[in-house]
């Protein structure tokens, strides 16, 4: 559904992503992981239209990625916080709900209760913890074919990954929606991935389905990204 | 949740025989329904699609059957139950067996060992 054709991105003299083609499926979820550096954010923002390719093609469901097409099918978690601190949580619902005609208000009001989180507090005075749970709570609520998500664990304590794991599996649409990933938790995410797809120097050095390398290898994620980066 | 796995060994697998554990130890009852696909990612924190593979290899073993629209059951087969039980004691005690012998144990050292421990145990519980 999400097509990279002979991919390259240069910025300035910096060789983001060199000659990389890649086939995402439909339905699942998509780990991509690889050393810092390695082009996994470059990936996402082409998904996301912020940034077109140098050379070759990004497609999703055969449409070529601009800007427009993307705020179409493709929910973007970025890595930076990007709410209104000034708005409650209840408001910053309400702002994307007026943002996205795909922005499911009643799903966003469930995953609110599901993560405990009150309506009425100003963002600026969440903690991190709930600021990724309110991240999630939006970036979820929409229904798009794609959720885009880029390290949606780092520096968040257990309990709060352990939420989102869960808020995940609890409110994505299997039938209809993939969910792409890039983190360096892979531990956290390792037993809801179907793929894996591992990125080295701007080129895509593996992809496979996560049970065929515990059945096949005998390995953990981890253990597999070792051995493939020698 | 995700260290409650073996991260180098199928998860369809380890949640299989997990399952089968609760079906033997009657946590989950003859003819009891399964949680939905969904909720039973949800619980063991692992991708529904693994979940759906354990569910379909439960079927192939025969103790759970999924109905049509309705979910899936702990078999009410007792003797595939029976012949379940004893395939995991085999399981077991041939995977004790060879790592006994292969630490150079004999037959009656194995034999008298699990007696022994056995009867410490069965004490220990007692007085608990």
């Amino acid at each position: 559904m999400i097509e990279f054709k002979n991919v390259t991105k240069k910025y300035r003299n910096h060789l983001a992503l060199d000659d990389f083609t890649l086939s995402l499926p439909k339905g699942k979820i998509i780990g991509v992981v690889g050393e810092n550096g390695s082009g996994k954010s470059t990936t996402l923002k082409l998904i996301s239209g912020l940034i077109r390719p140098s050379k070759g093609s990004v497609t999703i469901e055969g449409e070529d990625i601009t800007r427009k097409v993307s705020s179409a099918k493709v929910s973007y978690l970025s890595e930076l916080d990007v709410y209104y601190s000034f708005y409650t949580v209840g408001e910053t619902i309400g702002y994307y709900a007026s943002l996205y005609r795909d922005f499911n208000r009643s799903k966003a009001e469930e995953i609110l209760d599901y993560m405990k989180l009150d309506r009425s507090k100003k963002v600026k005075d969440l903690s991190k913890g709930n600021r990724g749970r309110l991240k999630i709570a939006v970036n979820l609520s929409r229904e798009v074919p794609v959720i885009l998500m880029d390290e949606p664990f780092s520096g968040l304590d257990p309990m709060v990954r352990d939420s989102i794991v869960k808020g995940l599996l609890s409110f994505v649409d299997f039938q209809t929606q993939t969910i792409i990933i890039t983190t360096h938790e892979i531990k956290e995410i390792e037993p809801i991935l179907d793929l894996v797809i591992l990125i080295k120097d701007g080129k895509v050095l593996q992809m496979e389905e996560v049970e065929e390398i515990r059945i096949h290898q005998n390995l953990s994620i981890v253990e597999w990204m070792k051995k493939e980066y020698e | 949740m995700a260290d409650d796995f073996n991260a180098s060994k199928p998860i369809y697998m380890q949640l299989a025989d997990r399952i089968n554990r609760q079906i033997l130890r009657k946590e989950l009852a003859v003819g009891q329904k399964l949680p939905s696909v969904r909720e039973m990612a949800i619980q063991s924190g692992v991708n529904p699609n693994t979940v759906q593979r354990t569910y379909s290899e439960l079927e192939r073993m025969g103790s759970v059957e999924s109905k049509r629209g309705q979910g899936t059951f702990v078999t009410e087969n007792q003797s595939v139950l029976n012949e379940l039980r004893q395939n995991l004691k085999k399981e077991q005690i041939s995977s004790f067996f060879a790592d006994m012998k292969e630490m150079g144990f004999s037959a009656e050292e194995m034999i008298s060992g699990l007696k022994e421990f056995i009867s410490t145990e069965e004490r220990g519980e007692q007085r608990d």
